[in-house]
């Protein structure tokens, strides 16, 4: 098969950055999108050219490294990533764009690779419960349901690669904040710090410049793991009454007496 | 060199509490003067790195993805073992302990296999506390499965996402202890070298992969949860990415490196179809419970699966290993695959590949049932293949996956450079010749939480740091290598991307020391390797500039490693004269195809040192392990 790609290359942050024609030919349709881009970088270098820069690692659709908007939607056509995306999905001869994930917290780093640190962050605030290494109950102690584990596994498979945000008109991250809340706030877990998670980790959303949710649902429809947009009402459930509670910080830990 | 496994005195079940109890502990005011630096954010690193700091130690984390949450344990499907007998079958921690030791053909070492059963139940607790959603009953009870080479229901799962769901828990601890304030995260971070003073680890030297600055770190120990090598074969299930600098540059520094030829063939992966695949996909061992392995009895047969009647089907596990069926180990299921593929009975395009058939299964307990427990599975492969499994069977295809060699480490998992440990894949010791499904997330976790935190504060404990800085001259001598090997690589500016050669030194290890090794195939493949990176210095080229996000160069950079990790496979492969586990040399077999080891002369882990002035002849040098079993009684596996 036979591409028009137009890529886009920026060598630095602060660059403005440009789209560049190259034709690729002789592509196997099996072949995944970036196995296309990988035949592409080897012709360059054999031609003397510059590489195009992406970001990629697993190639099986869990790691969530790779993230590429290809034709206007993040991670192509078929909602599943952009390394479980094939040639066989595209018209043979057809002009394909090919652009980074675009959003303001998400930098571009070079080319194709963006800087998603920001979500990061976002766990840092309280994605997590603060349990330490060490002995623990016994877990048959606190049975969980299969239905609740069922729901706290659909909204934690979340694979942290961003397209929510890249789809999204305003950059909302509600529905990667929202995956991780619903996780944890639903199971016995996650209960002793489920208003305090809530707040820190809306309030980090919004100090890393994402946008608020006007539900356009692009969200959920690029997102290649399917997490509902059900997070996203569960994310304001849990904030308006975590905001009624009366915050109670964890005091300083003394490190010796 | 001798090799001190420095195993503690006494009875196998109290060897580990006895250690416990004798290691000398940090005082709490001083664990924030003493810091660790741990390479990789895998269940290994993640969990070592958040243990650590929770004890109250500083951490410096590294790692190359963009975040800690994309190791590649990440892709791990099916489960963990456990010794909590919750199906109540009998299941103990010693019936684990002789799973592990039977299972890696009785080529690991025996006390650190115990403490590994022993520590298993201890991380299920810890997972679930995290919030880890493992599979439930109808009574809200832990679920668990079996695996292959077991007979008992041990295996803990999340889906077909276990690896994921632990390493988000592993990954929530360390954000939770970043947050806390003793975890800093380096991401983007390569470590290219470890630096060395009076003959200690003392730091490293890591690139910033986005402004290419090259960065000296100084640490009181440092940590290698740096995974495995598959990648070495270029088609693996391992991610683009992973590599073996961290461990390689180690060795290259006077760490040994053990077993290097202990490689896993995974039995259930998507058979290769293209000429530029850039990586084989691994379906999780646990397809294996229900799908049934075979391939038509009539070499050349190529009508539909669903055309072929029952009398006309292979079952060969079944057939072959009647007491454990399809649940047989994977070195087994794996070269029982080849050698029917090699007798012409394989199916698809390349005849690389054999049926994994869900239609009794399906028929036996109903469509919902196998939908519920591999729905993800099932639509992977049809996302992958087109084909939809609950019609027509899977093929499958034996493909590169864990590797079991790995730096060499005592029983405190120390390497032999003092202060340089090694935890997880990136170690040799508990697997042996071939890792039991689900037991990779064990090992990795049980060192990361259970194991290395106390070893590591033993040594600070017991060790007196000199006070030394990044401004040490050894940080001068180990930045000037890294330096010296960047320049040269952007030096050579030939016509060929680093992927192609790594893609042509895969084919010669995957044919010449893959699932079956021979005297000739080990001996041409070292002079190819050598004739590889002869081309490798006058052909490669790396574009772009030092000071920027440079896929390239960091490629080559791996590459280079990987050149010299392919020889000493080979010489290990070559040295080691008999069939073991992953191992299978030609040479050394039973009359009915089965392997056939040597107790006699290799009952060792055998740990390679790295002599880079011996010239290219004689650049590695072998010492052994004796390894001594006194618990289990040396036999011959059958699982027939």
């Amino acid at each position: 098969m036979n591409f028009q790609l137009e890529i886009w290359r920026q060598d630095v942050r602060e660059d403005p950055g440009h789209f560049e024609t190259h034709h690729v030919e002789g592509i196997d349709p099996d072949a995944s999108f970036l196995e296309m881009l990988d035949v592409l970088n080897e012709r360059l270098i054999a031609k003397g050219a510059r590489t195009v820069a992406f970001d990629s690692d697993c190639r099986e659709g869990i790691c969530g490294t790779c993230a590429l908007t290809i034709n206007g939607m993040p991670h192509g056509p078929n909602q599943v990533t952009t390394c479980q995306t094939y040639m066989r999905d595209f018209e043979d001869g057809s002009t394909i764009y090919v652009e980074p994930f675009r959003a303001n917290p998400f930098p571009v780093v070079r080319d194709l690779a963006v800087d998603r640190s920001a979500f990061d962050r976002i766990i840092q605030a309280g994605g997590y419960v603060s349990v330490t290494t060490g002995p623990q109950p016994e877990p048959n102690a606190a049975p969980v349901t299969p239905e609740t584990q069922q729901r706290a596994m659909d909204a934690s498979i979340c694979i942290g690669c961003g397209a929510c945000v890249a789809a999204c008109p305003n950059g909302a991250a509600m529905l990667f904040t929202g995956a991780k809340l619903t996780h944890l706030n639903i199971l016995p877990q996650g209960q002793p710090e489920r208003a305090e998670r809530t707040r820190n980790m809306v309030h980090q959303m919004d100090e890393e410049g994402f946008g608020g949710c006007t539900n356009y649902g692009e969200c959920s429809r690029v997102c290649p793991q399917d997490i509902s947009i059900d997070v996203i009402g569960m994310l304001y459930r849990e904030y308006r009454s975590a905001v009624r509670q009366k915050p109670n910080p964890h005091a300083p830990k003394m490190v010796a007496q | 060199m001798i090799l001190d496994a420095r195993i503690p005195a006494g009875p196998i079940e109290d060897k580990w509490t006895t250690w416990l109890d004798a290691h000398k502990l940090v005082g709490p005011r001083n664990r924030p003067k003493h810091t660790v630096i741990v390479v990789g954010t895998g269940l290994a690193g993640a969990s070592c790195a958040a243990t650590l700091s929770a004890q109250g130690f500083k951490v410096k984390s590294f790692c190359f993805q963009d975040s800690p949450r994309r190791a590649h344990s990440i892709a791990a499907q099916g489960g963990i073992n456990a010794a909590k007998d919750y199906a109540h079958e009998g299941d103990s921690i010693r019936r684990l302990f002789v799973d592990t030791i039977k299972g890696g053909d009785f080529r690991s070492r025996e006390a650190n296999v115990y403490r590994l059963a022993e520590l298993s139940a201890n991380i299920i607790d810890q997972a679930v506390a995290q919030g880890v959603p493992f599979a439930r009953e109808y009574g809200g009870q832990l679920a668990t499965r079996s695996f292959g080479g077991v007979l008992v229901q041990r295996t803990f799962y999340a889906r077909g996402q276990t690896g994921q769901q632990l390493l988000l828990g592993a990954y929530s601890a360390l954000q939770h202890q970043v947050n806390a304030g003793g975890v800093t995260v380096y991401n983007r971070h390569e470590m290219l070298d470890v630096v060395l003073v009076d003959g200690e680890a003392r730091g490293i030297i890591a690139r910033n992969l986005v402004t290419g600055e090259i960065e000296r770190h100084v640490a009181d120990v440092v940590v290698l949860a740096s995974g495995g090598y598959s990648n070495v074969f270029y088609l693996s299930t391992n991610a683009m990415n992973s590599n073996v600098t961290a461990a390689w540059k180690a060795t290259r520094r006077g760490a040994l490196f053990a077993n290097p030829c202990f490689t896993q063939i995974h039995p259930t992966c998507i058979p290769q179809s293209g000429e530029y695949q850039s990586k084989l996909t691994l379906m999780s061992e646990s397809l294996r419970n229900d799908g049934r392995v075979w391939v038509p009895r009539k070499p050349g047969d190529d009508r539909l699966a669903a055309d072929i009647p029952e009398e006309e089907r292979y079952y060969f596990l079944e057939e072959r290993y009647p007491a454990f069926g399809n649940l047989v180990p994977r070195d087994i299921a794996s070269r029982a695959a080849k050698i029917v593929c090699d007798d012409g009975l394989g199916v698809g395009g390349t005849g690389r590949g054999v049926y994994l058939d869900f239609r009794d299964a399906i028929e036996e307990q109903g469509h919902d049932a196998i939908q519920r427990k591999y729905q993800n599975l099932f639509e992977m492969y049809q996302r992958i293949t087109g084909d939809d499994p609950y019609v027509t069977p899977m093929m499958i295809y034996p493909a590169p996956h864990y590797t079991m060699g790995g730096l060499w480490v005592d029983y405190e998992l120390q390497t032999t450079i003092p202060n340089l440990f090694a935890i997880g894949e990136a170690n040799f010791s508990d697997h042996g010749a071939n890792r039991l499904g689900a037991s990779a997330l064990m090992q990795a976790l049980a060192d990361g939480y259970f194991v290395a935190p106390h070893t590591v504060m033993h040594k600070i404990a017991t060790n007196p740091n000199p006070g030394i800085d990044t401004t040490h001259e050894a940080f001068d001598a180990a930045e000037a290598d890294v330096r010296g090997q960047i320049d040269r690589l952007m030096a050579v500016q030939g016509t060929k991307a680093p992927q192609a050669i790594h893609r042509e030194m895969g084919q010669i290890m995957l044919d010449k020391c893959g699932m079956l090794r021979t005297r000739e195939s080990l001996t041409e493949a070292i002079d190819q390797i050598r004739d590889i990176r002869k081309s490798f210095w006058e052909d490669v080229r790396v574009d772009g500039k030092t000071d920027e996000l440079n896929p390239s160069l960091e490629y080559a950079g791996r590459l280079v490693d990987f050149i010299d990790l392919a020889e000493v496979m080979c010489e290990d492969a070559l040295r080691r004269e008999e069939s073991c586990g992953g191992h299978f040399r030609g040479e050394h077999e039973t009359e009915d195809g089965e392997a056939l080891r040597d107790d006699e002369n290799f009952a060792v882990a055998t740990a390679w040192a790295f002599d880079e002035r011996a010239g290219d002849d004689g650049r590695f040098t072998p010492h052994d392990e004796q390894l001594a079993f006194e618990e289990i009684a040396l036999a011959t596996r059958s699982y027939k």
